[in-house]
This record gives structure tokens, sequence and C-alpha cells, in this order.
């Protein structure tokens, strides 16, 4: 065999790994996916979306409790973590732009994203529930929006920084003071990127359980009281899976179902705005 | 030739970044309602020296300047005078079309709502003018909410004249504005500018000498730091005095 | 003319304000996290110290005496083994997604990943409680327990009733889980690769493999090597992934068919539940030492990530 039929059947060999390897990672994408498509879909039905939960082991009921409860935290958590990051990120962006501090921030804030979410969990716990002597559903939102900050704030300073710097200069040079140049030019021109990093930033914190597992903790009933403990769908689905009935396990797919399209789509829609407006 | 003084310069030094000597003793008088060429190598200092007409390098931390820029007999660089309101009557057109991420009209508009007139009308009619004086206004009349990026690269450029003009400058900066533009875009830009000195007036820094002749009065040709000759436009391309202009508007250097 | 006289605008100023105070909040989240970590914790410090509690095997509630090892044992056998199973394929599908894939299928594929690092955690986790756990106890289990029991040595690892709820099941799910995660970072630092290299490999010559282990590799280590200690700091504070399979095991096995429990598991488990101080500020000192092995690897990560982009970037 010359050294060149070996180099090539080497190279046909380690290709054909990488390719089986990509495949593999695609299989298990189809495996996962198809698996709660599947059994979602049959656990499935109206009920689960209007209906309480019915008593532990019994059949029938759904999960409107744990439905409502998760919108609501979600909700106030974006309403918390998206203005707060979005300014941040202006200030390292644009203010601070160049600066150390700016660098040092960014830096901390990439390291925040990958923080164990569950740390943040017993933070908040020590923060937010032991003072009050109760699990809250603030707290839960709370630990979400701490979880959501940085998320939205990197991408923030990252869509400000490829906003043209001559389109500051052209506002600037009609006279324009800096706030109203950010405000009304550059956050006009990053719309779409930050939008696409706020979307990412709900689908990240929307199917986050760790965090909420002693913050929000969970409620069988109905609530809308956020000073109570409130269910959400991730830890019912946590709490569904590891009991012991049948029932409680097909809802725990059709939650698992419902969650992950949620993402999904969330999440597709983001990409395929920045990939529409950054072509 | 002589008009009024718009802008008077007197021993203009300027440091970037705390220590970088960029224009080094600039004296120069720009006559109102006439059009001055800067011209030079690059890294002359020509796009410097126009970004201090309008403070832009105020943007940027660590920017020195020495001397005084007088405009309409005010020191423009002493530590009181309002930035954003001299910008507002020196405006400035760069390089590249920067037209902002919204319509056509908002555009326009945009520098208008700036100055605190927020009437529609208002706003139209200062919008219409300012896209007719640019030549602009048959070209888009029928499109003013469509995205200012639908515009063509020539058409953007005037785009951006126009919104310069809208809110009345007194005196408008050209930062080499057709360099990225095609030679008939080209052509409209320098007869709108020559138009244009009729109300404002007008610097503008070029790299392309047959440019600064076509539409200039007056030309400053520089070179590392230093206004080496100002002059009428006809006597620098044509009998210089100084032996390095000749070089360089003979096409010898640079 | 007059020049007006006011030098800055007070909305800039305050608008500034705002959004540094916004932006400083990432700093401050990160000392309250130490600070109320550390306060937490300072009955069980006192208590146990700092080398007697990482290094004590104890675990026990009813006698009021705790140590991290078994819990610090899980989270790194968890995590490496997740990483041995996770690097080569990761590394595979950013070959595959670079280099080797027609464009057409470049696009999807890559789209393909980043939705499976999109799914959130706690549907591995129930996956892997369902689906996964069954197959690894009835077929897989089974059979490495067979392949290596004449084996002297590998044979250990594979003692005990196969039961899919285990270390290697949990680590397998959280390999599934971090494949994406270390794909698309690799994916990302092999695009770095200049072109014009790659075509100069192969103007002399080169094939396809020879450019991506003789170029492309090298040419992104760095970055290939962040995005693995990334995907470590990752797989070190995940719960929900292997809370469902792990069981909850204080006891430092040797087994990989033996159930265990991570720092992040311990916590998931017992926190809503801990019922006297002693407990509660264990689990809070646990929670630091995650805290702590977490940030300090993420940080070495970012190191590693940044070097690679400045060394790029020019």
């Amino acid at each position: 065999m010359t050294s060149v039929q070996r180099r090539k059947i080497e190279g046909t060999i380690a290709l054909t790994l990488s390719t089986l390897a990509a495949f593999m990672g695609l299989f298990w994408l189809v495996f996962i996916l198809g698996d709660v498509l599947v059994h979602g879909m049959k656990s499935l039905n109206l009920s689960l979306f209007i209906s309480d939960p019915a008593p532990p082991g019994a059949a029938g009921g759904g999960l409107r409790n744990a439905f409502v409860g998760q919108l609501l935290i979600t909700i106030c958590a974006t309403l918390v973590g998206v203005p707060m990051g979005v300014l941040g990120g202006t200030f390292l962006a644009e203010y601070a732009r160049g600066r150390k501090i700016a660098r040092m921030i960014s830096i901390l804030a990439d390291i925040m994203v990958s923080v164990p979410s569950i740390v943040i969990g017993t933070f908040i716990y020590a923060v937010l529930v032991k003072p009050l002597g109760h699990f809250n559903g603030w707290a839960g939102s709370i630990a979400l929006s701490i979880i959501m900050i940085p998320v939205v704030l990197r991408t923030t300073e990252d869509m400000l920084s490829l906003v043209p710097w001559t389109l500051r200069e052209a506002a600037f040079a009609l006279g324009a003071p800096y706030y109203k140049v950010i405000t009304q030019v550059v956050y006009r021109g990053a719309a779409t990127g930050i939008l696409t990093g706020i979307l990412l930033s709900i689908a990240r914190v929307a199917g986050e359980t760790a965090p909420l597992l002693f913050t929000s903790f969970n409620n069988s009933f109905f609530s809308l009281n956020m000073n109570q403990p409130i269910s959400s769908l991730t830890v019912t689905i946590f709490q569904y899976a590891m009991g012991p009935y049948d029932s409680w396990h097909e809802q725990a797919w059709a939650a698992a179902f419902v969650i992950t399209i949620f993402i999904l789509i969330i999440t597709m829609l983001g990409r395929l705005m920045i990939r529409w407006r950054y072509r | 030739m002589n008009g009024t003084t718009e802008i008077e310069v007197r021993g203009l030094n300027f440091y970037y970044s705390g220590n970088i000597h960029a224009l080094k003793q600039i004296n120069l008088t720009v006559q109102k309602n006439s059009v001055t060429a800067l011209i030079g190598p690059s890294g002359c200092g020509k796009t410097t020296l126009l970004r201090c007409f309008n403070r832009m390098h105020d943007l940027y931390p660590r920017n020195r300047y020495e001397g005084e820029i007088l405009f309409q007999g005010n020191n423009i660089l002493s530590k009181d005078v309002d930035v954003i309101d001299l910008r507002s009557r020196v405006g400035m057109v760069f390089q590249k079309p920067t037209p902002f991420p919204m319509s056509i009209f908002d555009n326009i508009a945009y520098g208008v709502k700036l100055k605190g007139i927020k009437k529609r009308s208002d706003l139209s009619e200062r919008v219409e003018r300012a896209l007719v004086h640019a030549v602009l206004w048959d070209e888009v009349k029928d499109k003013l909410n469509a995205s200012a990026y639908d515009l063509s690269g020539g058409q953007q450029q005037r785009l951006v004249i126009a919104r310069a003009l809208a809110v009345n400058p007194e005196v408008l900066l050209f930062d080499e504005p057709t360099s990225a533009l095609d030679p008939i875009s080209t052509g409209k830009i320098e007869e709108l500018a020559a138009k244009l000195k009729k109300e404002v007036t007008i610097i503008i820094v070029t790299h392309n000498m047959q440019q600064a002749a076509r539409i200039s009065d007056w030309t400053g040709f520089m070179m590392l730091g230093e206004l080496i000759e100002f002059d009428g436009t006809n006597k620098i391309f044509t009998a210089p005095s100084e032996k390095l202009t000749e070089d360089y508007v003979t096409g010898r250097f640079g | 003319m007059a020049m007006t006289l006011k030098r800055k605008n007070p909305v800039d100023l305050i608008f500034s304000s705002i959004t540094a105070l916004a932006s400083v909040t990432v700093i401050l989240f990160i000392i309250g996290i130490i600070y109320v970590l550390i306060s937490e914790s300072s009955l069980s410090i006192e208590k146990f110290g700092i080398v007697k509690f990482l290094f004590s095997t104890e675990w026990n509630p009813v006698k009021e005496d705790f140590g991290a090892l078994t819990n610090i044992y899980g989270t790194v056998l968890t995590t490496v083994l997740s990483l041995l199973f996770a690097i080569p394929v990761a590394i595979g599908i950013a070959i595959f997604v670079t280099e080797i894939a027609p464009n057409f299928l470049k696009g999807p594929i890559g789209v393909a990943i980043e939705l499976l690092a999109a799914i959130p955690s706690i549907i591995y986790g129930m996956w892997g409680l369902f689906t996964l756990s069954p197959i690894m106890s009835n077929y897989i289990e089974p059979l490495l327990k067979k392949a290596t029991a004449n084996i002297p040595l590998v044979s250990i690892l594979f003692q005990g009733t196969p039961m899919g709820i285990d270390i290697l099941t949990a680590s397998v799910i959280l390999s599934i889980m971090i494949i994406p995660f270390t794909a698309s970072i690799s994916r990302d630092s092999f695009n770095l690769t200049p072109a014009v290299v790659k075509e100069s490999a192969y103007a002399i010559g080169a094939t396809q493999w020879e450019v991506v282990k003789n170029v492309i590799l090298p040419y992104s280590k760095l970055g290939v090597f962040g995005g693995v200690v990334l995907s470590l700091g990752r797989a070190l504070g995940e719960t929900m992934a292997v809370a469902f399979v792990l069981g909850n095991n204080h006891r430092i096995s040797t087994s990989l068919l033996d159930a265990a429990a991570t720092i992040t598991v311990t916590l998931a488990n017992e926190f809503a539940e801990a019922d006297n101080d002693v407990y509660l500020s264990s689990l809070f000192y646990l929670a630091l030492v995650l805290f702590v092995m977490s940030f300090i690897t993420l940080a070495i990560a970012k190191f590693f990530l940044l070097k690679a982009e400045r060394k790029y970037s020019r």
C-alpha cells in the first residue's frame, strides 16, 4: 500500500466516524423529541388545561394550576429580568464601551450565565423565603430573573456593539444627546437582535426547575397569589414523574410535551429572526 | 471673493488619546456661503480637522484641543459650549451613508423632532422641503414610509444630506461624501453641494483632487497634521506657492 | 447668536446612571451569593471545619453529622464520565458540520443541534427515567456486565444488579445533554480558522482529514479546550438531568451500576425537607462548595475562550 493510499484510507475512516457522530447526535434529538411527542400527544386533552389536579392517585383532573403558575412566574421574571438586562447591556456597550469595568462585568456575566441554577435557588431561599417563613411565587420569579439578567445583558451588549459606530456619530451630528441616540437610533438598529436575546432567555428560564424547587415550591391548588407557594409545570413534572401513579406519569408527559413545544417554538422564532435580520 | 467670515481657526492643536499630536498650529478662515475643500494624503489630519468643527472628538475619552475655533465670533472649543446645540447648527455627512433604521420620513423628521417640533403638518413640510433641497423628493415622494435601507447607496447619501439640511444648519461638514458611491451618484452629490452653498457654508474633505477643483471655492492642503497651504481653489491647483502642494496636486506623491 | 451655557444634559446623566446601576447588579449578585452562602453555612463551617467537611463520607441527618465527600465524588464522577462520552461525539459533530456535510445539510443540522441544546434539562431527566433507564437495565448494563466479567479491574466497575438507576445511566443522560452545547462551541472555534490557511494546506496536497487534523484542530485547540471546560462547568451544576436517575445514595461505590448522590441531587431532594439548623446549614455549605467549584471552572473556561478569541481576532 502506498503512503498516499494509506493517507486516503485514514481520512475516509476519520471522516466516516465524524459523520456517524453527527448522526448519533441527530438520533438522540429524534429519539427524545419523538418520545415526548408520542407520549405527550397520547395524554393531551382539554381537561389538562381547564381543571385542577384530582386527589393523588385518582383519575382525571388537570394541571391548570401549574400552567397558570408557570405563566405568572415566567412573566414576572421577564418583567424584572429584561429591563435590567437591556439597561445593563446598554451601559457596557455604550457609556462604558472599552472601559475596564465593562470588560470585567461582561466576563462576570458570562460566568453567571453558567452558574448552577440550583445555587441561585438556595441564595433566594435564604434571602426571600427564610425571612418570610414560607415559600412564595415572588421568590421563584426573582430566582429566574437572576438567571435571565446576565443572558439578556450579554446579548444586548453584543447586539449594540454590532450597530455601526457611524450611525451614532450621524445622530450626534444632528445634535442628539446620547440617551436619545441610544433609545431612538441604536436600539432600533439592534432591535431584532435584542428581541432574539430576550426570546432565548425566556426559553431558557421557562424550562428551569432547580431554582424553583425551594422558592416558589409547588401547590396542588389553583392560586394566583404570588405571596404564597405557587405551582409550576417544571416542578410538577418532577413531582409527578417521581411519583407512584400512572395518571401522574401521563400528565407529566403531557406537561413535558407542552413545555418542550413552547420552548422549541420560541427558540426557532429567535433563530429565524436573527437569520432574517442578519442574512 | 471676500465675504463674511463664518469660521476662523486660530492656532489649533489637537491631541488624540492624550498624546498623539494630530493637528499642528492650524490657522484658516472659512467664508460664509462658500465651499471649502480640505485635501491631502491619507492620515494628514483633514478628517480630524473637519471633526473639530462640530466637536465630534468629544465622544471619545482623552482627546484634547488647544487654540480657538471661532464660529460667528464665539469660540466653540470653550468648555461651557453646549455641544448638542453646536451640532444642530453644524451638520455633518459621513463617508458611508448612515440612514437610521427607520422609514425615509422618520429619518428626516428625526433631527427636526430633536429641535422640539412635533406637529405632524410642520414635520411633513420640513421633510418635503429638505427632500426637495437634496434633490431626492421626486424619487421617494411615493414611498416615504418605506425603510431607508431600501434606497440605493446614492439615494441614501442624499437622504442623509436631506436629514442634515432639515434642521437648518448654518454649516455643513462633508467627510468624503462620495468615496462609497458610483460616478453618477457622485455627480449628483457634487451638483447638490454647489447648489447648497447659497444657504449653508460647506466644508468638504475629499481624497479626490478633481472633486475639490470642481466644487470648491477655497482649498486647504494638509500634510502630517499641518496645513501647508490655504488659498483660492484656482490658485492652489494652478499656481501653488508651496513646493509640497505643487507636488501633491500634480500627482507626484500621495 | 447665543451659545447656550448648559453643559451636560441632565436626562443623559440620569439614564447613564440607571444603566450603570443595572449592569453593576451582576457584580452585586455574585458578591451577594458568596456572602449569603457563607453566612448561611457558618453553623456547619464552625462545626465541621473545611478539611473535615470536604473529606468526610458521613451524611447522617439523624446524628447531625455531615461531610461532602460522597456528594463531591458523585458530582466529579458523573461529570467526568459524561464528558468522556460527550467530547468525541461533539467534536465529530463539529467536524461534520464545518467540513464534511454538503451545504444543504449544514444549516439544518446546525439548527437541530441548537434545538437539542434548548430542550430543558428536566425533559432529559424525565426521558431518562421513563425511556433510557429501562433500556439500560434490560439490555445495555447486563451486556456490559457480561462482556467485562472476566476482565480483572474493569469488572469492578460493573458489579451489582443492573437497575437503570445508577451512575452510568445518569452519566449517559448528562452526556446527551452536553453534546449539543460542546458541539456548537467547537463548531464556532473551527469556523475561526481562516479559509486561506485551509486552502494553502489543500494546495500542498493534504487530504480533507489532514486539513482537519493538522490545520483546523491545532488552530482551534484553545477554543475547543475552553468549550470543553465550559461544558465541564455546566455538567458540574446540572441538577434535573441527573436527579431522576441517580437515586440519592450517600455512599462511595466503585461500581457504575450503583446509585449515588451529587451535590445538586442532594440539594434538590433534601433542601426543602431539612428539619434542623445544622442540616440546612450543611446543605448551604454544599451549595457553597458547588458554587466555588463551578465558578473556578467557568473562570478557567472563560480565560481560554478569551485567549482564543484574542489570538485569532488579529
